[in-house]
């Protein structure tokens, strides 16, 4: 096992070497830069300063020059200056971090938990009432968009019953405050994201419940908790933790409609902003933090398969 | 989505704001920096407003004042000399004396020793600074005292007392970072330090930034003019107009920023709603909403074509359609409310049967599916580009579309975001029709966009902004006399001659000025929109709350 994880980690960071190249060149063989964006707006502007200014910000060298130097500063720890932000990009990104962490996290667990129970119950009671009812409900969350949520959600407690803020992140210097503007994005996310969810371990969980060992456990007498929660509920969760896995790298990459309905100052409108405004720093530094966060989740489920079901090795 | 608010909205009542010591302003834009010198951008321009005290303005009359000097220099008044500076060459000396109370907000005195700093950032190539065009034109500066000085210009312009461009860099803050000259738009304090009291000279400073979200300001207590109407104001940057509509419903915002909020369809929809609610102030400006066309593309290098084009289209239904009437129709790049604008040029109102009569001469009949051809069988299509995700312009392509339709002509929309439109497609002319707007200024000469000489090309990097390959003589001759006139009889001669030019060689297709909606409090009173590219915050001091 110790010698498939450094491996994986070597894989790793050798794609991530490949993606900051691929990532780089991408946003720069993007047509324009911040400096004709510039142009465009001041009438002043004249051939020389748009010379000067490219000149300044290192515009005027060729992509892979630049990479290279990016390349080099990054290996060193110093991963540059944010021109959209006008401050060094870890100043730029760890705020907006800790506000998606807080904001991804605390849907995703909310989603993740109630989504356990709702798949575990519909699976028990397949084609019942129940079961329809939840499906109901997730086919409801998996179409809805997420800005029309975010806004019947905003209309309805912001606007009509003024009880929640509409958007921002509130005071942070008060726990209070930042939990109500947490509450309608969070809620936003999770209900869009807790359907999918219940979907997956309903599936998982009415293949494991049909599994011989199961009959098996209950003939031996086991009550149906334990045979739920013990037997039935850890197999079904190696194709759960695939998912999951895969929506652990989201966790950083932000969520961006939410982020602009709300005004919530989030990693996902921070890339987006970063790419659209040629911002190579901050969108490679947090393209990169996300992609490495989901190569490290993959790596961790891939790890967890074996502890969930022993037959599994690592050869 | 602002659809899904208009339903979902429809007869829920705002939660009124009962804390009128604070004033929350809703925008649709953060600013990256809060340098005056370095990026411009209308949120900049927006919050420096209540900050920042340039020297002088244009006002709400589109006069020029001045805000920090005594007094405006003219030729009258003395403090303006001309000069001669080479054989048929002018220049001009020019005196300002900084307001004797005017004070940074650690109490530093706003001094000539920040005048002088000011200027040695502008002139250093590797500050960063945007436009560096009026530190150019300044060949040295004399301190007469702490408060006085003179620039000397190299050239006599019409509009030799405005420098609104140079506003002022304290000093005593910003020196140590401007040490290396090429990182100085990293090191500024005021994206280091952006809450550092000595950044700023208006009535109010910045006290907390949340970058990307939310600006505060509180009294600059140093500040010796009319007192500041608010204990706070907090600028709130909300992208999507749909939710800044719901934070303006439920009170979480105040008022909604006319430079930068709701576009005028959306805000009109937003009036049917609620506009009972709040109070509404309409100003067309100078922003002039136009369709550059490709003078290179074959077809459209002749005038009968653009003029057709023109004919084609019913702005005036337009207007009334779309904007109730309240965006006027242009007629020419120069806003009826600026001081060159001129009544007497071709007017051309809507008449699809001359345009049908102009393409008929230029050998286009109509085809068997409406669309006209040549002898050679080459169909009369453009493309008509415009900046992807702006929903005005969206809709305003589709109208163009089915009225340009119906002369024969067919449009083909192919929109692009902003970078990649302004970025690469027009300086290179890879478009037959791009619809944008200019932001321009009172008596903004248009040498950069009509001199011949501004046409980008491979030669100037392709960074001139006459995109549309523009070529006249007589317009480059009108611009060159136009900066240098100080009569302002002769200057409005000049004024009509250009825009008589412009809309008779129709380089580009005028559509309109735009007008922005400023959605207020029914309590707040004194905000004057300028129409001009300066903010209503310049003058946050006439603002107050309204006693019931």
């Amino acid at each position: 096992m110790i010698r498939y994880t450094a491996i994986r980690l070597l894989e790793i960071a050798a794609l991530l070497l490949l993606l900051s190249f691929a990532i780089y060149a991408l946003i720069g063989l993007m047509p324009g830069d911040p400096i004709d964006l510039m142009r465009s707006a001041d009438p002043h502007m004249s051939a020389a300063d748009v010379a000067r200014l490219k000149a300044a910000q290192g515009l005027d060298q060729p992509l892979v020059s630049r990479y290279a130097d990016w390349a080099r500063r990054a290996l060193a720890g110093d991963l540059g200056y944010s021109r959209l932000f006008a401050t060094p990009v870890w100043a730029a990104l760890l705020p907006r971090l800790v506000n998606s962490l807080l904001l991804m996290g605390l849907s995703f667990v909310l989603a993740l938990a109630l989504a356990l129970g709702l798949g575990t119950v519909a699976a028990r009671l397949p084609r019942s009432r129940t079961d329809a009812a939840i499906n109901l409900l997730c086919f409801a969350s998996v179409s809805m968009p997420t800005f029309w949520l975010a806004l019947v959600l905003i209309l309805l407690f912001a606007v009509g019953l003024g009880w929640l803020p509409a958007g921002g992140t509130g005071d942070s210097g008060d726990l209070a405050d930042r939990a109500r503007h947490l509450v309608l994005p969070v809620a936003t996310l999770m209900l869009a994201s807790i359907g999918g969810y219940t979907r997956y371990v309903r599936g998982a969980m009415r293949e494991a419940l049909s599994q011989d060992h199961i009959r098996t456990a209950r003939a031996k007498g086991a009550s149906e908790t334990r045979v739920i929660l013990h037997h039935a509920l850890r197999g079904a969760m190696i194709p759960v933790t695939t998912i999951l896995a895969l929506s652990f790298g989201g966790l950083v990459s932000g969520a961006l409609v939410t982020e602009t309905m709300f005004a919530y100052p989030g990693m996902g409108k921070l890339i987006f902003d970063a790419v659209m405004g040629n911002d190579y720093n901050l969108a490679l530094a947090a393209l990169m933090l996300a992609s490495v966060t989901a190569m490290l989740a993959n790596l961790v489920a891939d790890l967890a398969y074996g502890w969930l079901d022993p037959r599994i090795s690592y050869q | 989505m602002s659809v899904m608010a208009a339903v979902f909205a429809a007869g829920v009542a705002p939660v009124a704001a009962q804390d009128h010591d604070t004033l929350t302003i809703g925008t649709i834009q953060f600013p990256s920096t809060l340098n005056p010198g370095i990026d411009p951008m209308a949120a900049k321009s927006y919050v420096l407003g209540m900050a920042m005290r340039p020297f002088t303005v244009y006002d709400a009359a589109w006069k020029p004042v001045c805000l920090l000097c005594t007094d405006l220099p003219s030729i009258a008044n003395g403090l303006a000399n001309p000069v001669d500076i080479a054989p048929g060459k002018k220049g001009i000396d020019i005196t300002y004396a900084i307001r004797p109370d005017a004070s940074w907000a650690d109490g530093s005195p706003v001094n000539t020793s920040d005048v002088m700093f000011t200027y040695e950032v502008g002139r250093n190539p590797k500050s960063g600074l945007g436009s560096a065009e009026m530190y150019r034109r300044i060949t040295s500066i004399d301190v007469k005292s702490d408060k006085i000085f003179t620039m000397h210009f190299d050239k006599l312009t019409f509009d030799y007392a405005s420098i609104d461009d140079f506003v002022l860099l304290p000093a005593h803050i910003e020196r140590p970072a401007f040490a290396d000259p090429a990182q100085y738009r990293v090191q500024t304090r005021y994206a280091t330090d952006p809450t550092n009291a000595g950044l700023y000279n208006g009535p109010y400073r910045v006290s907390a930034v949340t970058r990307g979200s939310q600006i505060t300001l509180v009294p600059n207590t140093y500040w010796n003019g009319s007192p500041p109407p608010f204990k706070r104001i907090v600028v709130k940057a909300i992208e999507n107009t749909a939710a800044l509509e719901a934070n303006l419903l439920s009170g979480a915002i105040d008022m909604v920023a006319g430079e930068m909020g709701f576009s005028l369809d959306e805000a009109l929809g937003f009036v049917k709603r609620h506009g009972d609610q709040f109070q509404i102030i309409y100003k067309p400006g100078l922003t002039f909403e136009h369709i550059d066309l490709n003078l290179d593309q074959p077809l459209l290098a002749d005038r009968h074509i653009r003029e057709a084009l023109m004919l084609g289209i019913d702005r005036d239904a337009i207007s009334r359609s779309l904007f109730e009437g309240k965006q006027p129709v242009a007629d020419s790049f120069v806003s009826p409310l600026d001081a060159g604008y001129t009544e007497d040029i071709p007017h051309y109102h809507s008449d699809p049967d001359r345009a049908g009569q102009l393409l008929e001469t230029a050998g286009w009949h109509v085809g068997p599916d409406g669309i006209r051809l040549n002898d050679a069988g080459q169909r009369l299509s453009f493309e008509l580009m415009t900046t992807a995700g702006n929903h005005t312009r969206e809709l305003l392509e589709q109208v163009l579309q089915s009225q340009w339709r119906r002369i024969g002509v067919d449009i083909r929309i192919k929109n692009q975001p902003a970078r990649v439109l302004f970025g690469d497609t027009m300086p290179h002319r890879q478009f037959d029709m791009a619809m944008y707007a200019y932001i321009s200024a009172p008596e903004n000469v248009p040498r950069s966009i009509f001199y011949s000489n501004e046409i980008p090309n491979a030669g100037n990097g392709f960074s001139g902004q006459n995109d549309t390959d523009y070529k006249n003589p007589e317009m480059d001759a009108v611009i060159d006399k136009l900066e240098v006139e100080l009569d302002g009889d002769k200057r409005k001669a000049l004024w009509a001659a250009a825009q008589k030019l412009y809309a008779t060689d129709l380089p580009s297709l005028p559509l309109f000025f735009r007008t922005d909606t400023y959605i207020l409090p029914k309590w707040l009173s004194g905000v004057k929109p300028t129409g001009n590219q300066y903010p209503t915050t310049l003058w946050i001091t006439d603002w107050k709350v309204q006693q019931p």
